[in-house]
């Protein structure tokens, strides 16, 4: 399945690499439901986020500049960061 | 002498140094940062209000410092020779190694195998998340901002400066270790060590081939 990583730039502690931002790839694998680091390192509590394994294209990363474009990235995206494609 | 790579034929101090030429290391005369005062200060209310011994401290830091990489070793090498296993670790990385025996707490791990087709290699580009609790501390180089950078724009390059030429049909997987989840690579099994028990296919197995910057080799 297709998605795209949400091109938002909040404040905070943010894990979603800035590179993949915007960044359209494949789910590779669904993990299952972590607390949100954008509010535990607040120490605020909210509902559980679900984790997804997405790959990249180096090509749809990189464009022209990537070093091989076949060869892909992947990384671990809370789900609310996902928009569909 | 073991150190007698230095010039030692002009005539020059040797001040400051110690006998075999090498810089003696400054004693640590600087007062506590920020971070250590408050460290010193949680540890002591923990202990004074009962929550912990000193003792049960210092075991887990010894239980922390004693994790090497010969225990991911381990299990690469039961994965080797156990196919049943090494399906198992693939379904479920941290669920295989404990079963293995290994104390890892609550690490999620994932396992990468690499095989014909695709070399894996892991990265932290946001900070320098490890797999230590099975692995133990992470390589220096690890956590520089060269290899963190690096690795997702240009992986090929940074292997090659690892010794690792991969060829142009094999693909690259980055694996960017950005939240919840630890990685071990799986590495293939070099042809060379077929055969092997499983304890001397643990020799094999490398720390670097085990974040995919190397690949397994002959014990020496």
């Amino acid at each position: 399945m297709k998605v795209r990583i949400k091109s938002h730039w909040p404040p905070g502690h943010i894990r979603t690499p800035a590179y993949l931002r915007g960044k359209i790839g494949q789910i590779e694998r669904r993990i299952g439901l972590f607390n949100n680091p954008e509010e535990t390192a607040y120490r605020q509590t909210g509902p559980q986020r679900e984790l997804v394994r997405v790959r990249f294209r180096m090509a749809d990363i990189w464009g022209a500049r990537a070093e091989r474009g076949e060869d892909v990235i992947e990384a671990e995206i809370y789900a609310h960061w996902l928009e569909p494609v | 002498m073991p150190h007698d790579h230095h010039d030692h034929e002009h005539d020059h101090s040797h001040e400051g140094l110690s006998p075999s030429g090498h810089p003696y290391r400054a004693d640590n005369d600087t007062d506590l940062s920020y971070w250590q005062a408050m460290e010193i200060a949680l540890r002591e209310l923990l202990i004074e209000k009962g929550h912990l011994t000193a003792a049960q401290i210092h075991s887990q830091i010894n239980a922390m410092d004693s994790r090497s990489p010969a225990n991911g070793a381990r299990v690469v090498a039961r994965a080797w020779v156990d196919p049943e296993f090494k399906a198992a670790l693939l379904a479920d990385a941290g669920a295989a190694s404990r079963a293995m025996g290994f104390d890892i707490g609550p690490m999620h791990l994932i396992a990468l195998e690499n095989t014909k087709e695709v070399h894996n290699v892991v990265v932290c580009t946001l900070c320098s998340c490890y797999p230590r609790n099975l692995l133990g501390l992470p390589p220096d180089w690890y956590k520089s901002r060269a290899y963190r950078s690096r690795t997702v724009i240009e992986p090929r390059k940074v292997l090659s400066e690892f010794g690792l030429e991969l060829p142009e049909p094999m693909q690259v997987r980055v694996h960017d270790s950005t939240a919840d989840m630890r990685y071990i690579v799986l590495p293939a099994q070099p042809e060379a060590s077929l055969g092997l028990t499983e304890e001397e296919l643990a020799a094999w197995v490398t720390r670097d081939s085990m974040i995919g910057v190397g690949l397994p080799q002959a014990p020496r």
